[in-house]
């Protein structure tokens, strides 16, 4: 059907996007690679020539490398737990029959069109703060003594909020996924006894498995770099500085780029990993 | 029996599935409730639900205090033209890739979507020098390119999932019926792409809408958008939960409301279509 005539101009149309794409990923990415390799500060004399693999070494041998990561590992662990537990219930509750199951969905949601600012300021001023935050009311209405959250609690505290703002996501995926599953299995299954623990360990849960996956390795990628949480609530203080904030710390706050770039390398290849996966997933489901 | 039964297990699920909404909810219910007290009952002890005097005041205040519109208007710039100028580069590809599909569509619709991977903070520091080699720092041209780029795989995607759905057999008919290229694209492809189109559309101005690294890390006076205006807040002095509260209900407000209407292509959106 397709003659060579749209086949041409069909790549003339796909050129634009292609291109551009190719210049965004390839050219900021050269220049990583470039400077990852020099010793270059800005503001202190400049490109200082090449130093061979000096900033990978030092950026990993640095006191606040592996503190970092596992600060990523902590934040990005935990919102993963948290979600996915939590939007399997949620999604789970939400399929039962009930009265105004729309508006629900649209209460739930909500937090995730939240912008990212928002969210982490409204959480640490108006219900994290030791003294005028609601959360501090409550405890002292049981009679406990109020929590410095950001201070004492700081990383539980990120994940608390980021996991405010991603619930939503998994636990709208994961309804769509079990809106899709056959009822008619489960009644079957119910008929012959199975109980309701049985039913959703051996049928709901293998059919969510795909979209559990998808939903962890979507997140992963978002929560690896997450920035506007921690940049304005702790600003990286309190045990809170992830690989994604350290690398920022390096190349704009003390303007070390080459040692920054090492990092950035880092993160990519971080990142790459988990995309790998997710592009199997995505890859299998295109029939092109 | 069995009716009472199910009627009984509704009441609970409602209940139940209520709560846990409200629950969830609460956060931005107690901002936009806390926009309208005065500063002092923002931080009464016991906090305060209802029973306050409702004022507009706080809105007057950060109006007036922080030139709002102006970063309003910014946001509004930079999230809808990025996703504008998106939608413009990515019908072209979209269409040709569900219509005129080679071996290779696949691969490059997957390599399409590892750009979207790459780590931001990967490639700050090119990306900023580039934007003052080309004098672009601080402008919204600047950010309306960066967002437009980072946004670019998903515009692809969903419309490349939409225009997938639209039966080639038709535009096959119109041609037989001997419609030109033009005269297929305009009367009988558009009409029908319109809604995938207008859902990409909303789904990208919520994601442009609420970026929050490049909007922080490229603006500083002139282009900053609401992401930054909010950010602005994060080192308050005096009273301030009232006029925070009041300026983050302004930025979040257009954004709900959207984001109620696109909810159900948001699964297929964001998940690349691996969930529908």
């Amino acid at each position: 059907m397709a003659t060579q005539h749209s086949r041409s101009a069909a790549r003339i149309m796909m050129a634009p996007a292609v291109i551009l794409l190719l210049g965004w990923m390839l050219v900021p990415l050269t220049m990583t690679l470039y400077f990852s390799f020099k010793r270059y500060l800005p503001l202190r004399g400049g490109d200082l020539g090449w130093v061979g693999f000096e900033n990978y070494i030092r950026f990993i041998s640095s006191s606040s490398f592996w503190p970092s990561v596992m600060t990523t590992l902590t934040i990005v662990g935990g919102v993963l737990a948290i979600t996915v537990v939590l939007g399997v219930f949620l999604a789970l509750l939400l399929n039962q029959p009930m009265w105004g199951r729309g508006f629900v969905r649209i209460l739930v949601i909500a937090p995730f069109f939240v912008m990212p600012t928002v969210s982490a300021l409204v959480w640490k001023n108006m219900f994290m703060d030791p003294n005028y935050g609601l959360l501090a009311h409550l405890w002292e209405f049981f009679g406990a003594t109020p929590v410095e959250w950001l201070s004492q609690a700081s990383l539980t505290s990120i994940v608390m909020i980021v996991s405010w703002q991603w619930l939503p996501f998994a636990t709208l995926i994961l309804l769509t996924a079990i809106q899709s599953l056959d009822s008619e299995q489960l009644e079957a299954a119910e008929m012959d006894g199975a109980p309701a623990t049985k039913r959703f360990a051996y049928i709901t849960l293998p059919h969510l498995g795909r979209a559990i996956t998808v939903v962890i390795l979507i997140q992963t990628i978002f929560l690896l770099s997450i920035f506007a949480e921690i940049f304005v609530t702790t600003g990286g203080a309190f045990g809170t500085k992830t690989l994604t904030y350290l690398i920022f710390q390096r190349v704009l706050e003390s303007q070390n780029v080459g040692l920054g770039s090492a990092g950035g390398v880092y993160a990519i290849i971080l990142a790459n990993i988990v995309a790998i996966f997710l592009m199997r997933i995505v890859g299998k489901n295109l029939d092109t | 029996m069995a009716r009472n039964v199910t009627q009984r297990r509704k009441i609970l699920n409602t209940a139940a599935a209520w709560t846990i909404g409200l629950l969830i909810f609460f956060p931005i219910l107690w901002t936009i409730l806390t926009s309208f007290k005065t500063e002092a009952q923002a931080i009464a002890d016991p906090p305060i639900f209802l029973a306050f005097d409702w004022t507009l005041e706080n809105y007057g205040a950060v109006m007036e205090r922080s030139n709002y519109s102006r970063f309003l208007w910014n946001s509004i710039v930079i999230a809808g033209g990025s996703t504008i100028l998106g939608i413009l580069i990515a019908v072209p590809a979209a269409w040709s890739m569900a219509f005129v599909p080679s071996k290779r569509t696949k691969d490059i619709l997957l390599w399409m979507l590892s750009t979207k991977m790459l780590p931001a903070v990967g490639v700050l520091y090119p990306i900023y020098l580039l934007f003052i080699q080309f004098g672009i720092l601080d402008t919204k041209i600047g950010l309306v390119i960066v967002l437009m780029l980072i946004n670019l795989p998903i515009i692809v995607w969903m419309l490349y999932t939409y225009f997938k759905e639209i039966p080639g057999e038709i535009l096959e008919a119109a041609r037989m019926d001997g419609a030109s290229l033009k005269e297929e694209v305009l009367y009988v492809l558009t009409p029908m792409a319109i809604p995938g189109i207008a859902s990409t559309l909303l789904l990208n101005v919520i994601l442009a809408w609420n970026e929050a690294f490049w909007t922080l890390n490229l603006t500083a006076a002139k282009a900053a958008p609401l992401t930054a205006f909010i950010a602005s807040y994060s080192s308050p002095e005096g009273l301030f939960y009232a006029k925070l509260s009041a300026a983050s209900t302004m930025a979040i407000a257009p954004i709900l409301v959207l984001g109620w209407f696109s909810q159900k292509q948001l699964v297929s959106g964001l998940t690349f279509g691996a969930v529908k």
